[in-house]
């Protein structure tokens, strides 16, 4: 013991590389609005930003930069509640927001604080299918016909993915007999055509359209024009079955952030113009189905009308987060040991 | 009798205390204190909890694809990548330098990145992967992609561990050996194995140790099926994606638990290799 001469040099260096990654924060965060996201809305909102701002400007607002963060919905709820300091969410399931609220991040009554439970523009589940529909598939029970493979991405990773299950399920339920046991019965079929389960939506696509895997890709609405359009018109048609389910992806104001950074008032403006005409035409133009009447219907032939089921069928997000996608629920038990060949 | 206590290094150099301050400030910000955390977390809800998720099926088919398909390609990539360190030390050709560049190229790319190519490579559409699909071999989402994906992120570090001993192996002894009497194959075994085995094994700990926590590039080849080609790490990802961060650091613990027993044994049978050579 005796040779240790303690040094406060070192002990000093090690506690100053603490302290910087400290100061890195703060500064310059003040002026730029940090929308966060999830994948696919990436193109729109950059379109959507360049418009904001313009109109901001116009109207003799400072000006101010929009931030984008894109990755899996849930993922990105967790950085919210980990501390990216997000003025805005904008997020593919109300439940994801549920959990940043449940952490006092966001105040609790969210979602009717925005007219339509917050969600400015919706979406749906449609079919992707090679081209010419080799297989004919047409409705959902045309999924399970012999040899069909379906591709999906896994529902406990992908918040696309658990509106895939959640479509086929309420189809399932509204048939002539159709109970919770034949839905049950009918998704677990479904799942076990399904040879790959990517873990989030733009995964399954690239599997579907670049890959060759499988019959029938399920998706987003969205999603489903975009790989159409970019990467396969050659290869791939759009099938909307005559029934689905509303996917309503939700947006929020963070109020623990916008409280911090003094950027309420622009990113309450930034939520609300979401729904006024601009914003709902880009919305369209980016194959996401607009709220307002009127701009519905001068897009009315892009998006074909569908009779749709909503989470209010399956008692809100929370309960059909609990009975079908959380640990030992209905989703894990179709991949039970003993079950599959 | 105990051995007393040295704490200032036998070392004509100063600035131990600043050094010793310094690695323990760097080390606990960057190792102990993140690992701590990972280490609270699993039994928030018990030590039963912790049981039943680690013992679920799918639990266990998860841990034992990661673990095996990691040692497979850790053994593959000793076999090959001895070949070639062996290759590039011994003999030139043209192109050696840009070949000896490449092989850090795994290091460098982002696994995400590494998963795409090989799944696009493999894939029954792919250029490999649609001249095998007519014999029947399919890699890409199947357990042998996750084997492929894990000796591609793990070659560089059993070419990189044995390539300088490789250099500074003595040809000499080689040519005694020779001289001796010695067939080519025993101057391998007796000769230059054992002088590049304790290099050899801690290439093979690293690459398996990757391998095992790989998980950008296995997700993408892996198929991701529960009980058939999951991994490990996707299971900690679905655990989050829950928000639920004991489960997801239960996995996590009994990953580093399995691991750190794996490497601890590694390192035992290098040191006993080591005294024996000594």
């Amino acid at each position: 013991m005796a040779g240790f001469t303690p040094d406060r040099r070192g002990l000093l260096l090690g506690a100053g590389a603490l302290a910087l990654s400290g100061c890195a924060q703060g500064k310059g965060a003040q002026a730029a609005l940090l929308n966060v996201s999830y994948d696919p809305t990436r193109e729109f909102y950059r379109a959507y930003n360049t418009a904001f701002l313009a109109r901001w400007r116009e109207k003799g607002g400072a000006p101010f930069a929009v931030e984008q963060s894109h990755g899996g919905s849930g993922k990105q709820a967790r950085a919210v509640i980990d501390g990216l300091p997000g003025d805005v969410v904008t997020l593919a399931l109300a439940s994801d927001i549920d959990e940043i609220a449940a952490r006092g991040l966001i105040a609790a009554d969210w979602q009717t604080r925005l007219p339509d439970n917050a969600a400015p523009y919706t979406s749906t589940i449609v079919f992707l299918v090679r081209k010419g529909n080799p297989k004919g598939i047409h409705d959902w029970p045309d999924l399970l016909k012999p040899g069909v493979e379906v591709i999906t991405p896994n529902p406990k990773t992908s918040g696309g993915a658990r509106w895939n299950y959640l479509a086929a399920w309420a189809d399932a339920l509204r048939r002539p007999g159709g109970s919770e046991q034949s839905a049950q019965t009918y998704v677990s079929e479904l799942f076990r055509r399904v040879p790959v389960l990517d873990t989030g939506a733009r995964g399954s696509t690239t599997t579907f359209v670049q890959r060759g895997i499988g019959d029938v890709l399920l998706t987003w609405e969205n999603e489903a024009f975009l790989a159409a359009k970019e990467l396969g018109p050659d290869k791939v048609d759009i099938v909307s079955p005559p029934f689905s389910i509303l996917a309503e992806p939700p947006v929020a104001v963070v109020d623990h952030v916008v409280e911090r950074k003094g950027t309420r008032d622009r990113a309450q403006t930034y939520l609300t113009q979401l729904y006024e005409e601009p914003a709902q035409v880009l919305a369209a133009e980016h194959f996401y189905r607009p709220r307002d009447p009127a701009v519905a219907a001068r897009f009315a032939d892009r998006f074909p009308h569908l009779t749709m089921a909503d989470i209010s069928n399956f008692g809100g997000w929370s309960v059909a987060q609990k009975r079908h996608f959380a640990d030992g629920g209905v989703f894990d038990q179709i991949y039970q040991p003993g079950r599959r060949s | 009798m105990t051995r007393p206590v040295i704490w200032k290094a036998p070392s004509p150099l100063p600035g131990f205390s600043l050094s010793l301050g310094f690695t323990v400030a760097y080390m606990s910000l960057f190792v102990l204190i993140p690992l701590t955390a990972l280490a609270i977390r699993p039994w928030e809800n018990g030590l039963d909890n912790f049981l039943a998720v680690v013992t679920s099926p799918r639990a266990l088919a998860a841990l034992r694809l990661s673990f095996v398909a990691a040692a497979v390609a850790a053994v593959v990539n000793a076999v090959m990548g001895g070949l070639l360190a062996w290759v590039l030390t011994r003999y030139e050709f043209p192109g050696k330098r840009l070949a000896d560049a490449v092989i850090d190229l795994p290091f460098a790319l982002p696994t995400a990145v590494a998963g795409i190519a090989l799944t696009a490579l493999y894939a029954q559409n792919g250029p490999i992967g649609g001249l095998l699909a007519p014999v029947g071999i399919k890699i890409a989402y199947t357990p042998v992609g996750v084997v492929v994906a894990m000796i591609f992120v793990g070659l560089p570090f059993v070419v990189r561990s044995i390539q300088p001993v490789l250099q500074d192996l003595d040809q000499e002894v080689e040519a005694a050996a020779e001289t001796l009497g010695a067939s080519p194959l025993q101057t391998a075994t007796r000769i230059i194995l054992p002088a590049i085995l304790p290099a050899l094994l801690s290439g093979i700990g690293l690459a398996f140790a990757r391998g095992v926590g790989e998980y950008g590039s296995v997700i993408f080849i892996a198929g991701n099926m529960p009980l058939r080609s999951e991994i490990a790490p996707l299971l900690i990802v679905t655990q989050l994606e829950q928000f639920d961060y004991a489960g997801a650091a239960t996995i996590g613990m009994a990953m580093l638990i399995l691991s750190f027993l794996i490497l601890l044994g590694f390192n035992g049978l290098q040191g006993a290799i080591a005294r024996r050579g000594a």
